[in-house]
């Protein structure tokens, strides 16, 4: 009797390029400034201002969107978006319609063993805009343009995602591309990768498309994830109370987790889209896209298989340790420092995973150097310090990014190698146990451990439990 | 005249430009339009088949700048313009979104 439905949903992501400069002018995009301190004419919209297209946002459009198996549009150029509202300060944004920098790509997602292609529809330039902030007490908004201008790409895939876990596979594939290639550093939470959701569920079996909403403010992927959950379930339950579903833009509330209608009939989007007048079209030769694919980096897939081929990591391991491009680049810069990729995979996937999730911090947000893991990864393998210091070590590398040769030797941590200071310490922790020394001697084997451990501590930490154990043996025998 | 701007039409066509017309003010605007629209019909009398539309009217193509920051501190001068401002910002009346 209860009807099955499927969900039907194409993303739109904006994805906040990675250049000095914003789009149209020689602005800083730097996160964090003053408000309104990277601002000028071009950016504030001022009449009389001129744009001029910074390149580096058309390679980097280019190298996602041949990253993303789409064809590059080689006579391209740019529209003006007309609607009026105070974080767009020329009533317009400058944006393509008609001639969109790629189109018809995919990106291939795997759900376990299951690979799927997801299709680009296509992928443009523009720019963002500024950014307001409500006065919870007066009645007024104040408005900041440092964001405006900051170029965007909006990559618009086709409806073939079915799940909120194939949206989940889609969006991390994209941020790994594009994290890879440089061209972002794709933070949901910062807002440098956003995405909008358009989705509409249909009974199973059906072909035709059901109406469809957008969701928009889905700022995490945990949001996303309930955003569709909600929203599947509102639209079904529309449809089994014979209602219809109303094509419209619906604001994500998070901590509700329910979805409102945003826009009124009276604010009808009608952009009245034209060509932008003051941009020159943009021609993009064969040679230029042969150099960019030239120039295009090693992407994650390849790196993965390289990592196993040449370094001998398992699998697992270099999956996690590409899963960021930070924490990538911080393993191969180590292994070309120390030359021991096993050792480094070791500390990466141990100690590091571990402060991470207990600190909280994102492999993004790593902040020790390749250097100083290097150093340790050298001291720990020469026996200079033995690997219950080397963990403490690590600890001050991770938080602080400290030196580790200096650390050992301010705090004195080195390994004592001194066999003669080594024996005195072992004689005289056998006689003041005298009980675990008689029991180790009558075969009681586990003994020896309350020993190495008095004379670890005799030697506080200093010396290498695995010569303690050994020169007690001999002590005793 | 051929082509007739609808009341509907005009009130539709203030409200995205968010301005406010008198009753006068929409018969004139109406008037412009309608005449606007019959000098598109004339130019539409033309054929252009097999001609590629114009997005620039100079002969000029990938006119680039460098990723370079040129521009400093500019907060003084954009706020120069600002009927209102407060804390380094425009302020503006209360908007939602």
């Amino acid at each position: 009797m209860t009807k099955q439905y499927e969900t039907v949903i194409g993303l739109e992501v904006h994805v906040e390029l990675a250049t000095k400069t914003k789009i149209f002018c020689g602005c800083s995009t730097a996160f964090g400034g003053a408000p309104n301190t990277h601002t000028c004419p071009v950016c504030t919209g001022m009449p009389g201002s001129l744009p001029v297209l910074n390149k580096q946002v058309v390679e980097y459009a280019m190298a996602v969107g041949l990253a993303a198996n789409c064809r590059i549009t080689q006579v391209c150029k740019f529209d003006r978006k007309n609607y009026f509202y105070p974080d767009n300060p020329q009533n317009y944004q400058i944006s393509q319609l008609y001639l969109p920098i790629a189109r018809d790509g995919f990106v291939e997602i795997e759900i376990g063993d299951t690979k799927k292609k997801i299709g680009i529809h296509e992928m443009h330039m523009e720019e963002d805009a500024g950014k307001l902030i409500h006065d919870e007490w007066d009645d007024t908004s104040l408005v900041d343009y440092n964001r405006s201008g900051v170029p965007l790409i909006e990559i618009v895939s086709e409806p073939d995602m079915r799940s909120a876990e194939e949206v989940m596979a889609y969006l991390e594939k994209l941020r790994l591309i594009i994290q890879y290639l440089g061209a972002s550093d794709c933070k949901l939470q910062e807002g440098s990768m956003r995405a909008d959701v358009n989705l509409s569920v249909r009974e199973v079996g059906t072909t035709e498309l059901g109406t469809r909403t957008e969701m928009k403010n889905l700022n995490s992927f945990k949001a996303i994830s309930r955003a569709i959950e909600g929203e599947r379930a509102r639209q079904i339950e529309l449809l089994e109370e014979g209602k219809a579903v109303i094509q419209e833009t619906r604001r994500w509330d998070d901590n509700k987790e329910y979805s409102y209608a945003m826009r009124s009939k009276e604010d009808a989007q009608d952009y009245r889209y034209f060509p932008e007048p003051d941009l020159a079209p943009i021609v993009i030769s064969d040679e230029w896209i042969a150099r960019m694919k030239e120039q295009q980096p090693e992407l994650r897939t390849e790196k993965l298989e390289r990592y196993k081929s040449e370094f001998k990591i398992p699998e697992y391991d270099a999956g996690i340790i590409t899963e960021s491009k930070h924490m990538a680049d911080l393993f191969e810069a180590t292994t070309a420092i120390c030359g021991k990729p096993k050792k480094v995979s070791n500390w990466l996937m141990g100690e590091t995973l571990r402060l991470m999730k207990e600190r909280d911090v994102e492999a993004d947000a790593l902040k020790f150097s390749p250097e100083n893991l290097a150093k340790l990864v050298e001291l720990t393998e020469a026996g200079t310090i033995n690997s219950s210091v080397a963990k403490e070590v690590f600890e001050q590398v991770f938080a602080e990014n400290v030196d580790p040769d200096k650390y050992v030797e301010e705090h004195g941590l080195k390994t004592v190698n001194d066999d003669g200071a080594l024996q005195e310490v072992i004689a005289k922790v056998i006689a003041e146990n005298p009980k675990a020394a008689a029991e180790f001697k009558g075969g009681k084997e586990k003994a020896i451990g309350a020993l190495v451990g008095q004379t670890m501590k005799a030697m506080q930490g200093k010396a290498n439990p695995a010569k303690v154990n050994e020169m007690l043996r001999a002590a005793l025998k | 005249m051929a082509n007739i701007i609808s009341d509907e039409t005009i009130e539709y066509v203030g409200i995205l430009a968010k301005l406010e017309l008198s009753g006068e003010e929409k018969e004139n605007a109406k008037q412009d339009m309608e005449k606007m629209l019959d000098y598109i019909d004339t130019l539409n009398e033309l054929d252009t088949a097999g001609i590629e539309p114009m997005s620039h009217v100079f002969p000029v193509q990938n006119v680039f700048r460098e990723d370079v920051v040129t521009n400093g501190d500019g907060h003084e001068e954009t706020l120069k313009n600002a009927p209102l401002q407060k804390d380094n910002s425009f302020e503006v009346p209360k908007t939602i979104g």
